[in-house]
C-alpha cells in the first residue's frame, strides 16, 4: 500500500529522492501529486517510509532507527549511511525513526525496534553502508545521464558529483531536483562499499548532532514537555509486584488544593492535578493512607536471606539445575582430574539509577481509539505495542515521540513499560493530556534491579596441571521471563539476560559446563548495565585469578596462557598490561586484573587499589583499560563510552546495593543508594585498538572488568579473596578476619 | 499571593503557594526546562541554579525564599552557549545522556566565579554535589581546567 509519509511532510512538496528499507523499491514525490510523497514496497505491503532523503538545498535528512541515551548512536548510525553516500556531514539532518519495525527494526534482536545490549552498530553497520551506497550509485546515475558521460567517470566527493575529464560538478541537490529512481535498488554488493583508507566519517571522530542542546538547557526530554490542557499526573504504586490497592483513604490527598482526582489504578492510585506540586503533595499524602491486597509472590522475601539460599543450591549437586551451555565433555572430565578447585561468588541487586526519573505524557483521545505519547525509551516497539494491547486498537494508533533519554542503562526496555502505561491510564480516565512523573523514591521503589546470584564455580587439572574441565552452576533470580515475556519465548525459553557470560570464551579450557538454577523471587528485575556478563564474568575473572594465585603463577600471565588461541585477546591484554607497567611494585597499592570477550569486543582492565584496613574502604587509584571493538566508528566516544562504563562498574563493585525486606526495597534515595560521585572517580588510562574487523560494542564492555579487577588487587594486597559483589567495607574487614 | 523575582535578568512572579520548591516554578511555570529534576532532595545537582550569584539546589529552595532576588539558570548562563565553560564543555565532548550537565555547567560556573583557576582538588571538592551516572567525571574536570586556563 502506498500511505503517505507523514513524519516527512514539511519536506514533501518538493521533488526529493527516497530509498526504502533492504532491498526495496525506490519512489520519487513528486510536486503536486496527491498524497505527496509515495513509496512503493517490494516486501510486505506495509507502509513505508525512507532512511534517506535529499531536498534540492542539499539538506540530507537521514534516520536514525537507534533510540539516544548518551549512547550516541542519534549519530554514529546516521554517520555509517552518510559515510557510503558521501555526504557532506555538515548538510545532514537526523531524523527519528518512526515505530516502523519492517523497515527501521534492529537486525540484532528479530527485527524488534530496541536499543539495547551495546549492538546498535554492530547490527545496522552493513544495512546503513548499503543504503548509502544505494543512494550513492542512484545519484551518480542520474548525474551521468545529466552529463552525458559514462558513470565509471564519475566520482563523488562529499554532496558532489565529479566528472574530473571536464571538470564539470554536479551537487547532491542538484540531482535529487531532477532525479529518476529507478523501480529495483541498485545491488551493491560488500566489495563494492569504500575501503577504510577511504573512510571520511567512519573512525573519524565528529561533535555528537545533540551536544550542543545538552550544554545550554535546550535538548528535550519528555520530562520537559508539557502539552495543551495537560494535567499531572503521580502514582503511588503497590509496594510488591503483583498486589492491587484496597482500602484508599484520599480525603487528605484530594483536599490539597490542585489536585483534580485520586484514580484506582490495577497496580497502584493515581493522583490527578493541576500543577506538579499538588501532584506530589497529593502522593505523599496518600502513602500511608492506601492499604493492600497480600497478592504477589514477593511478600515474605527477603533478599539477604535468599542470597544464602542461592548460594547453598548452587553448591548442592543434588539441587536441580538445567544445562545452560557445554563445550567438550565437562561430565566426562571432572571426575578424572587429578585435582581440583571450587569456589563461591555472590551478587546482590543493584539499581539503574538514570538521573532521569521515569516519566511520560500520554494524550488518548476522546473516543478513546488512538494515543499520542511522548516519552523517552529503549524500545520504539514496546512503548507502542503495550499502549496498543492496553487500549484494545492497532499499534498504528499509538504515535510514539520519542525523546532524548536522560539515561536508560536498560531500565527502559521492559516489555509492559511501566512509566508509558501510568500516563495512557492516566490521560484515559481524566480525558486529557497527562504527564506522569515520578520521583526518585518511586524510581528505586519501583525499580527492576540487576537480579541476585550466587555462583558454585569448580576446576579441574590433568596430571601436568593444565587446566582442562571448568563447571559453573548459577542460581539467578529470572530476567527475560519477567521483563520481556515475549522476547523470552522467542528464545526458546532461555534466560539470555541472567546466563550469558558464563562460560569461558576465548579460553583454552576443554570441557566447560555451565548450569542454570532457575529461581523467580517475584522481584522486579531488568537488564542493567553489563547485564549478565556483570555477574558472570565476576565470578569467572575471580576465580581464574585465585586459580593462578593458588599455583604461584602470575596471574595476567595465566590469562595469557590460556587466551593463547586468540590473538585478538592477547593484544588487548598485553597491551594494559604496558600502559599499567604490570608487574612494577607500588607501595601499599594492589594491582588486579580482567579481560573478556563481550559480545565480540575484546576488553581488559587493570585496577590500582590501596585498603584502609581500619574501615574496609577500598580506594581505586587508577584504571587502565584496553578496548578492541573492530571497527571503532566514533573513536573518542569509544573512549566515553568506556569511561562511562568503568564507572559504572565501579558503583556496582564497590557502593551500589538494594536490599529487599518482606517483599520491600529498602532504599529510597542517593542518600542510601551510592553512586560514583566526582571524589570515586580515579583517572581512568583508555586506548581503544582500532582493528578492521566488524564493529562490536562499546556501551557497556567494560563494567564487567571492574568487579574481578578490583577483586584480584585486594588478593595481591592481601590474599584475601572478596566475594560478594558490593565490596561493602563491612563486608571487606569481615573478609579480612 | 504572588511571588515575584527575576529570571536570567527578567521579572518573573508566581502564584504556587510559597513552600513550593523552587524547581518546579522554573520548570513547570516558566518552561525554563534545563534545569533538572533529579532526586528532590539536594543529592545530586541535577537542579542547581544560582540565586543572586551563589549555587542553589532550587530543588531545596522555596519559591518564598527567593522573593526580591536574582535567579540564574542555564538558559541564562548566556545567550548563545558562549560562556567558557559551555564551549569547554562541547570541545571536550562532556556531555552523554545530558541530563545532569545544566547543573554540572551550573555548579562550575559557581566556582570558577569565586576560585578563576581551582587546582584539581578544589574542582573534586566543589564538584562532588553534583552525580553524573553516565560518568563524564574525567571529561567535566578537564573542561573545567579548559575554561580555566582560557579566561
Amino acid at each position: 500500500m502506498n500511505r503517505p509519509l507523514k513524519h516527512l511532510e514539511t519536506k514533501v512538496s518538493r521533488r526529493q529522492v527516497m530509498v526504502g528499507a533492504a532491498g526495496l523499491s525506490f519512489a520519487i514525490a513528486l510536486a503536486g501529486r496527491a498524497g505527496a510523497s509515495v513509496l512503493a514496497s517490494a516486501r510486505t505491503g506495509k507502509e513505508l517510509s525512507p532512511w534517506v532523503s535529499i531536498a534540492p538545498d542539499g539538506t540530507i535528512s537521514i534516520v536514525s532507527a537507534a533510540t539516544e541515551m548518551g549512547q550516541g548512536s542519534m549519530t554514529s548510525l546516521p554517520l555509517i549511511l552518510a559515510e557510503e553516500l558521501d555526504a557532506d556531514w555538515s548538510k545532514v539532518k537526523i531524523v527519528t525513526a518512526p515505530p516502523i519495525e519492517a523497515i527501521y527494526g534492529n537486525p540484532g534482536f528479530q527485527g524488534m525496534m530496541y536499543t539495547a545490549g551495546s549492538n546498535a552498530v554492530t547490527s545496522y553497520y552493513t544495512p546503513l553502508r548499503i543504503f548509502g551506497a544505494q543512494v550513492r550509485r542512484v545519484l551518480l546515475d542520474n548525474a551521468a545521464k545529466t552529463l552525458g558521460v559514462p558513470v565509471d567517470e564519475l566520482a563523488t566527493e562529499p554532496s558532489t558529483v565529479v566528472h574530473a575529464k571536464s571538470g564539470r560538478r554536479l551537487s547532491y541537490g542538484e540531482i535529487a531536483a531532477t532525479a529518476q529512481v529507478p523501480a529495483q535498488a541498485p545491488d551493491i554488493k560488500p566489495e563494492q562499499l569504500k575501503k577504510a583508507k577511504d573512510f571520511r566519517l567512519i573512525t573519524k571522530d565528529v561533535m555528537r548532532v545533540e551536544l550542543p542542546g545538552k550544554v545550554n538547557g535546550t535538548a528535550l526530554y519528555s520530562i520537559d514537555l508539557q502539552v495543551p490542557n495537560m494535567l499531572y499526573g503521580t502514582v503511588l504504586r503497590a509496594p510488591v509486584e503483583g498486589s492491587v490497592p484496597d482500602k484508599i483513604a484520599d480525603t487528605e490527598a484530594k483536599a490539597i488544593a490542585g489536585v483534580v482526582r485520586v484514580v484506582r489504578l490495577p497496580y497502584g492510585v493515581g493522583v490527578l492535578a493541576e500543577t506538579p506540586w499538588a501532584a506530589f503533595d497529593a502522593r505523599r499524602a496518600l502513602t500511608q493512607s492506601v492499604t493492600w491486597s497480600r497478592t504477589g509472590t514477593a511478600w515474605g522475601f527477603d533478599s539477604d536471606k535468599a542470597i544464602d539460599r542461592f548460594a547453598a543450591d548452587a553448591k548442592n549437586p543434588a539441587r536441580m539445575s538445567t544445562e545452560w551451555s557445554r563445550i567438550g565433555d565437562p561430565r566426562g572430565a571432572m571426575p578424572k582430574a587429578v585435582s581440583t578447585m571450587e569456589a563461591e561468588y555472590r551478587c546482590d541487586y543493584a539499581y539503574h539509577a538514570q538521573m532521569e526519573p521515569l516519566n511520560a505524557i500520554a494524550s488518548v483521545s476522546p473516543a478513546g481509539d488512538a494515543v499520542e505519547i511522548w516519552a523517552g525509551t529503549q524500545s520504539q516497539t514496546t512503548a507502542t505495542e503495550a499502549p496498543a494491547k492496553l487500549l484494545g486498537i492497532p499499534k498504528n494508533k499509538v504515535k510514539l515521540h520519542d525523546m532524548l533519554m536522560g539515561g536508560g542503562f536498560g531500565r527502559r526496555g521492559n516489555r509492559d513499560v511501566d512509566f508509558i502505561i501510568d500516563a495512557v491510564l492516566m490521560s484515559k480516565e481524566a480525558g486529557r493530556p497527562v504527564k506522569v512523573i515520578w520521583t526518585r523514591e518511586d524510581d528505586i521503589a519501583n525499580g527492576r534491579f540487576r537480579p541476585i546470584s550466587a555462583h558454585a564455580v569448580k576446576a579441574g587439572f590433568d596430571q601436568s596441571g593444565k587446566l582442562t574441565a571448568w563447571q559453573h552452576r548459577i542460581a539467578v533470580d529470572r530476567v527475560g521471563a519477567y521483563m520481556d515475556p515475549v522476547r523470552y519465548q522467542m528464545a526458546g525459553g532461555k534466560d539470555f539476560i541472567a546466563m550469558l557470560g558464563a562460560d569461558l570464551k576465548g579460553y583454552d579450557v576443554p570441557h566447560q559446563l555451565v548450569e542454570q538454577l532457575y529461581r523467580d523471587t517475584g522481584v522486579r528485575t531488568n537488564p542493567l548495565r553489563g547485564i549478565s556478563f556483570l555477574a558472570n564474568r565476576f565470578a569467572t575473572e575471580s576465580f581464574i585469578d585465585e586459580i593462578a594465585r593458588k599455583r604461584g603463577v602470575d596471574p595476567l600471565a595465566y590469562h595469557l596462557e590460556l587466551l593463547k588461541g586468540t590473538p585478538r585477546a592477547i593484544k588487548v591484554v598485553e597491551r594494559v598490561a604496558q600502559m599499567a607497567e604490570w608487574g612494577k611494585r607500588r607501595e601499599g597499592r594492589g594491582l588486579g586484573f580482567a579481560y573478556l570477550d563481550y559480545s565480540g569486543s575484546q576488553v581488559a582492565g587493570i585496577a590500582e587499589i590501596s585498603l584502609n584496613r581500619a574501615s574496609g574502604e577500598i580506594k581505586v587509584h587508577n584504571f587502565w583499560c584496553t578496548i578492541d571493538c573492530g571497527v571503532a566508528v566514533q573513536p573518542d566516544n569509544v573512549i566515553a563510552q568506556t569511561e562511562s562504563s568503568i564507572v559504572y562498574g565501579l558503583g556496582v563493585t564497590l557502593t551500589e546495593l538494594i536490599t529487599i525486606k518482606n517483599g520491600v526495597v529498602e532504599q529510597s534515595n542517593f542518600y542510601d543508594y551510592h553512586v560514583p560521585r566526582m571524589k570515586d572517580v580515579p583517572p581512568m588510562h583508555i586506548e581503544v585498538i582500532q582493528t578492521d574487523n566488524h564493529p562490536t560494542g562499546a556501551g557497556q564492555m567494560a563494567t564487567p572488568l571492574v568487579a574481578p579487577a578490583i577483586a584480584g588487587a585486594v588478593a595481591e594486597l592481601t590474599g584475601v579473596r572478596l566475594r560478594h559483589t558490593p565490596f561493602l567495607p563491612e563486608r571487606v574487614k569481615k573478609a579480612l578476619g | 499571593m504572588a511571588t515575584n523575582f527575576t529570571v536570567n535578568g527578567k521579572a518573573a512572579s508566581t502564584d504556587a503557594p510559597p513552600t513550593t520548591p523552587l524547581l518546579w516554578v522554573i520548570r513547570e511555570g516558566l518552561k525554563l526546562t534545563g534545569t533538572k529534576f533529579g532526586c528532590g532532595t539536594g543529592l545530586c545537582g541535577a537542579c542547581m541554579v544560582h540565586i543572586d550569584g551563589k549555587r542553589a539546589f532550587s530543588c531545596q529552595t522555596q519559591v518564598s525564599e527567593v522573593a526580591g532576588k536574582s535567579v540564574t539558570t542555564i538558559e541564562g548562563l548566556s545567550p548563545d552557549s558562549s560562556h567558557p565553560l559551555q564551549k569547554a564543555w562541547l570541545a571536550e565532548h562532556v556531555p552523554q545522556c545530558g541530563y545532569c550537565q545544566s547543573g554540572q555547567i551550573m555548579s562550575a560556573a559557581d566556582l570558577l566565579s569565586q576560585k578563576p583557576k581551582p587546582t584539581r582538588d578544589e574542582i573534586v571538592e566543589h564538584m562532588n554535589t553534583n552525580i553524573c551516572r553516565c560518568g563524564t567525571y574525567q571529561r567535566i574536570v578537564r573542561a573545567i581546567e579548559r575554561a580555566a586556563g582560557e579566561a
